[in-house]
């Protein structure tokens, strides 16, 4: 019996020790849950240049502000969109100068792949019964496309009716654009408002992108920013500028999305060219 | 062996013993207070935040937000409608499994108590599966038009799922605790199968069946992951209270906070109503 406990007690003993081993230097990085392809590469890239080790909260980005409203904590926010990141920082949770836009993105109509409602472009979302997907009005996605709808419907070409009609399809408002996408992928709706990221390499294949015109088109600006509460202030930085150094550019291009530095932006136009007529 | 084994055994007795009677000693009833003090706390303190961090004239302005109104008036009918499905399927359920035996009864009732256990994201993956448009019954039930992720029905099938364990064992309990000689006895005075179910065990039970109701219902309200994952996310067609509180959370506080509020006190209302409905129960018994 005794033996047992001893055993019993070199095992569980076996497992804290971990806990008790050397303190690990964490960065904590709460990223928005469409960016998580991308950035986990990034990251991968961060922890072997560096000795520190990295936490991610994927997640919907209005989800994680609310988090930090109420004290959660991060080194670094990764957002979809201006208008959170913005909120944060007149309320004095992010460190101010150090937000930079690391990438851009546009709105992408995905559709299973087998297009059970086929939908092949803007006005077929508009047909009755076709089962739509959006993110909630919060939800950088959701935005996103709501503005895009905005744009459709100042055009008499589509007009208020249309923008009407497909609201009146969408089935549900998604917390995190990737659950739209993995519902898409699943076949359970007909077509999902994301963006022309989200068709990411395990994706492909999965699902379709009909991309929606430029002149209706919404350019959105990411931005990384570090928080002011961040005890790692130059660690985060580091993790920002590799996010805009070439390497971390590059991925974020594999991923879909526009770079931003000027550099890579020459071969990215190629890069999109090829996919364009792919 | 055996007698180091029966020595050890006599020591844990006397040990025991010892222990009980340090129990009953003042200061082991001192700290004993403190230990049900400090867990009540811990239990009472969040639930007590919620009220305190959420001022009344605020959640009685959320009160009138369509987004609070919708997500209530949504609840609680699809909850009814959950329970009274549960109610009349697993009734007869619960009176089988309590009295009788039949080839694979084990499974049957390993089953029945799966989704207790089942984390709420493997319930929904699980019912987009079964239920889903390319799913195993979906893909058959789609081609004939009917399709149910994203409508109402998928609400209440996610809580019918998650919610039967809760009622059927309960009802299989009460079913148990009902005397075999009673039921023998109203056999023997001619009463039929059916009609001492209705008029012996049924009211006998009745205080039990409609605990494990409530407990449904409760159960119901309170369904999140599954709801989220399978049924989706929609203002007065899915969007529960529960995901209401999870959207509002990314835009409202306040709306969040008032739908907490709310739920916290149905929670509160179920567990008087069992109380005051097993009480009125007994005291019919008892008359």
């Amino acid at each position: 019996m005794d033996k047992y406990k001893i055993l019993i007690l070199l095992v569980l003993l076996a497992c804290l020790s971990p806990a008790f081993a050397e303190e690990k230097r964490v960065l904590t990085v709460f990223c928005g849950a469409g960016l998580t392809g991308a950035l986990s590469e990034i990251g991968g890239l961060y922890e072997n240049t560096t000795n520190m080790s990295i936490e991610f909260n994927f997640d919907g980005v209005p989800a994680m502000r609310a988090q930090i409203e109420q004290g959660a904590y991060a080194d670094v926010l990764v957002s979809a969109n201006l208008k959170h990141m913005d909120a944060l920082k007149s309320e004095g949770f992010i460190n101010n100068s150090t937000v930079e836009v690391f990438a851009r993105n546009k709105v992408a109509i995905i559709v299973p792949n087998d297009n059970p409602a086929n939908i092949t472009g803007l006005k077929d979302l508009a047909v009755p019964g076709v089962k739509i997907l959006m993110g909630t009005k919060d939800l950088p996605a959701g935005d996103y496309a709501l503005q895009v709808l905005d744009r459709l419907a100042a055009d008499p070409e589509f007009g208020q009716e249309y923008k009407e009609s497909v609201l009146s399809n969408v089935v549900s408002q998604e917390t995190t654009v990737n659950r739209i996408v993995s519902k898409i992928a699943l076949g359970e709706a007909d077509a999902g408002f994301a963006f022309i990221s989200d068709v990411s390499p395990e994706m492909i294949g999965k699902v379709t992108r009909i991309s929606v015109p430029d002149k209706y088109n919404v350019i959105g600006d990411f931005p990384v920013g570090v928080l002011s509460q961040s005890e790692y202030p130059e660690e985060a930085q580091a993790f920002l500028d590799l996010m805009m150094s070439s390497d971390g550019q590059a991925i974020l291009e594999k991923y879909g999305f526009i770079p931003v530095v000027q550099a890579v932006q020459a071969v990215a136009s190629g890069g999109s060219s090829k996919a364009a007529t792919a | 062996m055996t007698t180091i084994e029966a020595v050890r055994h006599f020591r844990g007795i006397i040990l025991s013993k010892e222990l009980f009677r340090r129990l009953r000693s003042r200061a082991a009833k001192a700290g004993l207070a403190l230990l049900i003090f400090l867990t009540i706390s811990f239990i009472a303190l969040p639930v007590v935040s919620l009220f305190v961090k959420s001022p009344l004239d605020t959640v009685l302005r959320s009160l009138s937000s369509p987004m609070v109104v919708d997500a209530l008036r949504l609840s609680l009918s699809t909850a009814a409608v959950s329970t009274l499905i549960v109610v009349i399927l697993g009734t007869p359920l619960a009176y089988v499994n309590a009295r009788f035996r039949y080839p694979g009864k084990e499974i049957a009732d390993s089953a029945i108590d799966l989704p207790v256990i089942m984390p709420p994201a493997v319930a929904g993956i699980a019912l987009l599966m079964a239920f889903g448009r390319m799913g195993v019954l979906g893909q058959h039930l789609n081609a004939m038009g009917i399709s149910i992720a994203f409508t109402t029905l998928a609400v209440i099938i996610a809580q019918i799922f998650v919610s039967s364990p809760f009622f059927i064992r309960q009802a299989r309990t009460s079913f148990e605790d009902v005397d075999l000689s009673i039921e023998n006895a109203a056999r023997t005075l001619g009463a039929s199968r059916a009609y001492t179910f209705l008029h012996v065990i049924l009211p006998i039970a009745f205080n039990g069946l409609v605990s494990g109701a409530i407990m449904a219902f409760a159960r119901s309200l309170g369904e999140f992951g599954a709801t989220i994952m399978f049924a989706g996310n929609f203002q007065g067609r899915t969007q529960t209270m529960p995901l209401a509180i999870y959207t509002a959370m990314q835009g409202d506080l306040d709306a969040a906070l008032c739908l907490a509020i709310i739920l916290v006190i149905i929670s509160f209302l179920v567990i008087f109503l069992v109380k005051a409905l097993s009480r009125r129960v007994y005291e019919n018994a008892g008359n």
